[in-house]
């Protein structure tokens, strides 16, 4: 046995016990702008929202060729969800709710970040962004939320007061 | 010999249902207890016995005559639009606490991406020190954990919370009105341990989850559940995530709503408040009968079910059968599960099968000797959080009938006396 060997394992030990003091790291560092093209979702302050706009003139024509055939003229809903109207039908509790974009969704960011991001169903993220302020405008302003020669941007939008804004409350057993 | 006491036999509730100390080893070989049928016939040697079998092949499926046990949905209410929809576990087919993976439930907006597991990329970004990309194989290399746990979709059993228990149409069933839950042994790595290397930011309370399918489909969660339990699953039942379940990596956010499962994950971006997605605004919210709306509503609270008999899966003249069925818990584990045979006018409890884990299904099992005449049976579970499955009467009492979403009522079958099980409101 040599006296060198105990000295060997001890310096080995130590050098394996450091590498597992730190915790494994895979990650590839990366830089917001390597992130950039997936980074799309809207804020309901409006954060993310990008240039362009447009208005319910402009989003007719488009909602025409690109929407009306699953949600119908006018967003009027058929075969798929219906977009327009329904108002007054949340506090009625012994009728179907009619749920729309009008009548139930609580921010207009929302509306916009899914119609970029998955809209129309079968070729989403084709629209270009002045596309999706007008399509967002003509839903708006079809629901009577803005005034129909409004320009949508991403300054106006956020401003958008939707109906139901109030309408949720947080679950009152979800932390346990 | 067994000196163990004779089983009891007197009935533990209404209607024939027995003790579940039956189970307890003395069994049923001293209980005067049986469905004794006719005489068993001379065995002849069957064809299967008389020639070699089948050779080896790359990946089983199951015994052709079990092709009923598949999933099912309902046709698109749009044919251009297939890929939106569910379809659902057949329950009364099953037994134990595991799904298999091609039965798990599939919900999807836009079908079912077909992801390149060496071109997907998980990004994690935001109010971190270091944003972060990761490949499928880099995320393999961290030190994983699995854990057994159900997912189920924050839309399972909305049909309770429609006026008709038969409306017109094929007869609801344990399939259609609860299938959009499943159990599954999930493995792959911490969540709280990416979020660490990237560097939590104090001013991030929320992270945002995003799929790669062609819909985005998208949720914010409380940082502190991103922390506490939430996995990046790369395996489902020790293989691969299936396609539809997730391929090549999804989130596991225990006991959690369905959609909060993020699948074909691809992006965490750390948020101070939630984003408010379509997925947690104009769906999955809880529309109560005041015209307000709970949103946000993310553990699936306690609820059971009873599989056999159910729909389909009736009974065969009277006699002993075992109920069988599952409870599960988004706030923890299973405590207690009772059953009635009377429609809740007297209720015993069952038997628990191990193990009994957090936010898991359980089985349940309770024996019963039907007398032949008309039952209606129910499952009643409790939690270890001490809470208790509501009737369907409470449960729309508190929230109407338009609710859809987190529907966990107690569910009754009502058994006619041909031993035909179907829905019943009562």
């Amino acid at each position: 046995m040599s006296s060198f060997e105990p000295a060997l394992v001890f310096v080995l030990a130590c050098l394996s016990f450091g590498a597992l003091a730190q915790a494994p790291k895979f990650g590839s560092p990366a830089t917001e702008a390597d992130i950039a093209a997936w980074n799309t979702e809207i804020s309901p302050n409006g954060a993310g929202l990008p240039p362009g706009s447009g208005t319910a003139a402009e989003g007719e024509k488009i909602f025409a060729a690109q929407c009306q055939a699953c949600h119908g003229e006018k967003g009027a809903g058929k075969p798929n969800d219906i977009l327009v109207g329904g108002f007054g039908t949340l506090r009625t509790p012994d009728k179907p709710a009619v749920k729309t974009i009008g009548s139930y969704w609580p921010y207009s960011t929302t509306l916009f970040d899914y119609v970029r991001r998955a809209m129309p169903w079968n070729a989403p993220k084709t629209l270009s962004d002045s596309e999706v302020y007008a399509v967002s405008a003509y839903l708006l302003s079809l629901n009577g939320i803005i005034g129909a020669g409004d320009v949508m941007d991403a300054r106006s939008l956020p401003k958008a007061v939707m109906p139901n804004r109030e309408g949720f409350t947080p679950f009152p057993r979800g932390v346990r | 010999m067994s000196k163990r006491p004779a089983p009891p036999l007197e009935p533990a509730a209404g209607n024939g249902l027995l003790d579940r100390r039956l189970f307890l080893g003395a069994g049923l070989a001293g209980a005067a207890l049986s469905s004794a049928g006719a005489a068993a016939e001379p065995l002849a040697v069957p064809p299967w016995s008389l020639a070699p079998g089948a050779p080896f092949n790359a990946y089983g499926s199951p015994s052709k005559f079990e092709a009923p046990a598949v999933r099912k949905w309902v046709p698109p209410i749009n044919p251009a639009t297939p890929g939106i929809g569910a379809s659902r576990t057949p329950h009364a087919m099953l037994e134990g606490m595991i799904t298999p993976s091609g039965l798990h439930f599939e919900r999807s907006h836009a079908g079912v991406p077909a992801i390149d597991p060496a071109q997907h990329r998980l990004a994690i970004h935001g109010l971190v020190r270091q944003p972060l990309v990761f490949t499928v194989e880099a995320l393999s290399r961290y030190p994983m954990t699995s854990r057994i746990a159900f997912v189920e979709c924050g839309g399972n059993s909305g049909f309770l919370s429609q006026p008709l228990a038969q409306p017109p149409g094929p007869p609801p069933d344990a399939q259609s009105i609860h299938g959009l839950l499943s159990c599954s042994e999930w493995t792959g790595v911490k969540l709280s341990t990416l979020l660490d290397e990237a560097g939590i930011d104090p001013r991030a309370h929320w992270i945002y989850a995003e799929g790669a399918d062609s819909a985005g489909m998208s949720r914010s969660i409380p940082l502190a559940k991103a922390m506490e339990d939430t996995l990046v699953c790369l395996y489902q039942n020790g293989e691969r995530i299936r396609p539809e379940n997730g391929y090549p990596l999804r989130l596991l956010v225990p006991g959690y709503s369905g959609n909060m499962n993020v699948k074909w994950l691809r992006r965490i971006k750390l948020v101070a408040g939630p984003v408010m997605t379509k997925d947690e605004t104009s769906k999955y919210t809880v529309l109560l009968a005041s015209g307000k709306a709970w949103q946000f509503v993310f553990p699936l609270e306690v609820k059971s079910l009873i599989t056999r008999p159910s729909p389909g899966a009736g009974l065969k003249g009277p006699g002993y059968y075992e109920i069988s069925g599952m409870a599960w818990s988004g706030n923890g584990r299973i405590k207690t599960v009772e059953v009635s045979a009377d429609g809740g006018a007297s209720w015993a409890p069952a038997a628990l099968a191990e193990p009994i884990l957090p936010k898991a299904v359980t089985r349940f099992r309770m024996p019963w000797n039907w007398s032949g005449a008309p039952a209606v049976l129910q499952s009643r579970a409790a939690d270890e959080t001490g809470m208790v499955q509501p009737s369907r009467a409470a449960m729309l009492a508190e929230r109407g009938m338009r609710g859809q979403y987190h529907v966990n009522c107690i569910q009754s079958w009502g058994i006619n006396d041909k031993g035909e099980a179907a829905n019943v409101f009562v």
